[in-house]
């Protein structure tokens, strides 16, 4: 049988882990074929006014290093090949953020010839941000609910 | 031993994910050294099929689709296929209609050129300007969303006139806005035009001469940076812009720091309509009824975008689907130009040319189909397209 005892040494570094990648999640924005108004909402979460950078989220230029994806658009054909390498790249654990109306189910653009309809057609996503395009408030929103949701049950609040 | 020792070709692929640009697009510049003998383009990862969904939808449904064609320059694709259809219905659209048309369209363009006045900042590195003059979208951007409720995709048309109307405190808190603006405006201008560190970044650099830009086919302030005199809301006015003309904006010197002068000096012209407009409302209603049913036809409407000239082509059949629409875009004009005035320049200025035509992806990203010499043209029925697609993919 296998047994497997965790030392107690490594239940502290994941809560460390934890810890870190909670307060400090980077994350990287791929636009897999949305108009624009998505993407140009998330530009304006980082600036001034919505300050995504307070709770510690950075947005980062490669997938290698980040932790959340930011992911727009209804997935073109030409686009979803590039969706799925990106997200092969990122390092576990990897969670996606899918904004926008398309991004959920294709929004406007559902059954266009050249569209899968939707982040999670190609890979899984967790956490959705409805609108279209959303507020960047709706935006950081969302990510900070996916923040919320990793904590463990007794750090809730 | 090495038996060639003919220099090896290296190519630097970007994209499409990219931390530079926000949209997808590939490009693959071949350098010698630091500097860049060629650029290849390879767009379409935003092809989505536009003009045929439009095929199968109705007039209405259609305009929301054609604003989603671009999210920075939404009202304008709207505005430029609500006058095609109201052509070809035979509909005279009420004057104060009209004039928010422009009006929201000068908004759109003080929005967009702030947006790009910032991206164009981040990729020359001075990040202090990108989120100053974000910071200062933001009341653009309250601006519309009091007046239509949305930030972006504001859909001011409807087929037939506009949604809603400008009311006097709405008014006033466009002044005020403009006023802001207007201050934060000469701040920049003062930037783009004396800061050292910045104009070594932009002066000499992409620099295309008036006879290039024209035998490239660019528009709007990339052509207009190089001394091009057009602008279709002086060439051939449309909605209100006859009655509120504005002045062109050009400059000679045909680099990047020309097309900075150019976008700031088109803010203050903007700001300068806006204030006209709202100071000489045309009464009246704000819209007309539509017919569902369109007559038989066909008709190109042209309208000046943030980026360029827009260019639409609607083809009625007589019922409530259009029959075809075909659509082009500023920017997929402007990306010749990008190849053409790339080489000979740094790896490191690559963005900043990228940039300096105010790109837009998901604007550019048609479909093209050459046909062979005997010219005998093709119809795709939707089944052929989709079958096309998943072929091509496979």
């Amino acid at each position: 049988m296998d047994m497997k005892l965790t030392h107690p040494w490594e239940e502290a570094v994941d809560e460390i882990r934890r810890w870190a990648r909670i307060n400090s999640p980077w994350a990287i924005h791929f636009n897999s074929g949305s108009c624009n108004g998505c993407d140009i909402e998330i530009l304006a979460t980082i600036t001034p006014r919505y300050d995504l950078e307070r709770f510690g989220i950075k947005l980062q230029g490669s997938p290698r290093h980040a932790d959340v994806m930011i992911c727009t658009g209804p997935v073109t054909r030409q686009a979803r090949e590039r969706l799925v390498r990106i997200y092969e790249q990122m390092p576990d654990p990897k969670f996606v953020v899918a904004v926008g109306s398309c991004a959920i189910s294709g929004g406007a653009f559902r059954g266009c010839y050249n569209v899968e309809g939707g982040i999670d057609q190609v890979i899984p996503v967790n956490m959705y941000v409805p609108g279209c395009p959303p507020r960047p408030e709706a935006i950081i929103y969302g990510v900070v609910q996916l923040l919320q949701s990793l904590k463990p049950e007794s750090q809730k609040g | 031993m090495i038996q060639n020792p003919k220099p090896q070709k290296f190519i630097v692929p970007i994209g499409p994910q990219h931390p530079a640009l926000k949209e997808p697009g590939h490009f693959e510049f071949t350098v010698d050294g630091e500097i860049v003998t060629s650029v290849a383009i390879r767009l379409g990862y935003v092809h989505r099929g536009i003009e045929k969904a439009a095929e199968e939808r109705n007039y209405v449904q259609d305009l929301y689709l054609l604003e989603r064609v671009c999210g920075i320059c939404s009202h304008i694709h709207a505005t430029a296929y609500a006058l095609g259809v109201e052509k070809l219905a035979g509909i005279t659209v009420p004057p104060r209609a009209q004039a928010i048309r422009e009006l929201v369209a000068e908004l759109e363009r003080v929005h967009s050129h702030l947006l790009w006045l910032g991206v164009a900042a981040h990729e020359a590195g001075f990040d202090t300007l990108f989120m100053y003059s974000w910071r200062d979208r933001e009341t653009v951007m309250d601006i519309l969303e009091r007046l239509s409720g949305n930030r972006v995709n504001y859909s001011a048309n409807v087929l037939g006139g506009v949604k809603f109307n400008v009311d006097a405190a709405q008014a006033d808190a466009i002044r005020r806005g403009m006023d802001f603006l207007e201050e934060r405006t000469h701040h920049y201008y003062n930037i783009v035009t004396a800061e050292e560190t910045f104009l070594r970044r932009t002066r000499g650099v992409g620099t295309m001469s008036a006879d290039q830009a024209e035998a490239l086919g660019t528009l709007g302030p990339t052509a207009r940076a190089s001394g091009v005199q057009r602008d279709l809301r002086i060439d051939s006015p449309y909605a209100a812009y006859t009655e509120f003309p504005v002045q062109i904006v050009t400059a000679s010197a045909g680099d990047l720091e020309a097309r900075f002068v150019v976008h700031v000096n088109e803010l203050f012209e903007s700001y300068r309509v806006i204030r006209v407009i709202l100071d000489n409302f045309p009464p009246g209603e704000i819209e007309v009824r539509m017919p569902r049913r369109i007559p038989e036809g066909e008709t190109i409407s042209r309208v000046e975008a943030p980026r360029g000239e827009l260019f639409y082509f609607i083809k009625s059949n007589g019922t409530d689907q259009p029959e075809r629409i075909k659509i082009r875009t500023p920017s997929l004009s402007n990306w010749a130009s990008v190849s053409a005035t790339a080489p000979g320049h740094k790896l490191a200025d690559m963005p900043m040319i990228l940039v300096g035509i105010d790109p837009c992806f998901s604007c550019s990203d048609r479909s093209v189909s050459i046909l062979p010499h005997d010219r005998q043209s093709k119809l795709w029925t939707w089944e052929d397209l989709r079958q096309y697609g998943i072929e091509y993919y496979r």
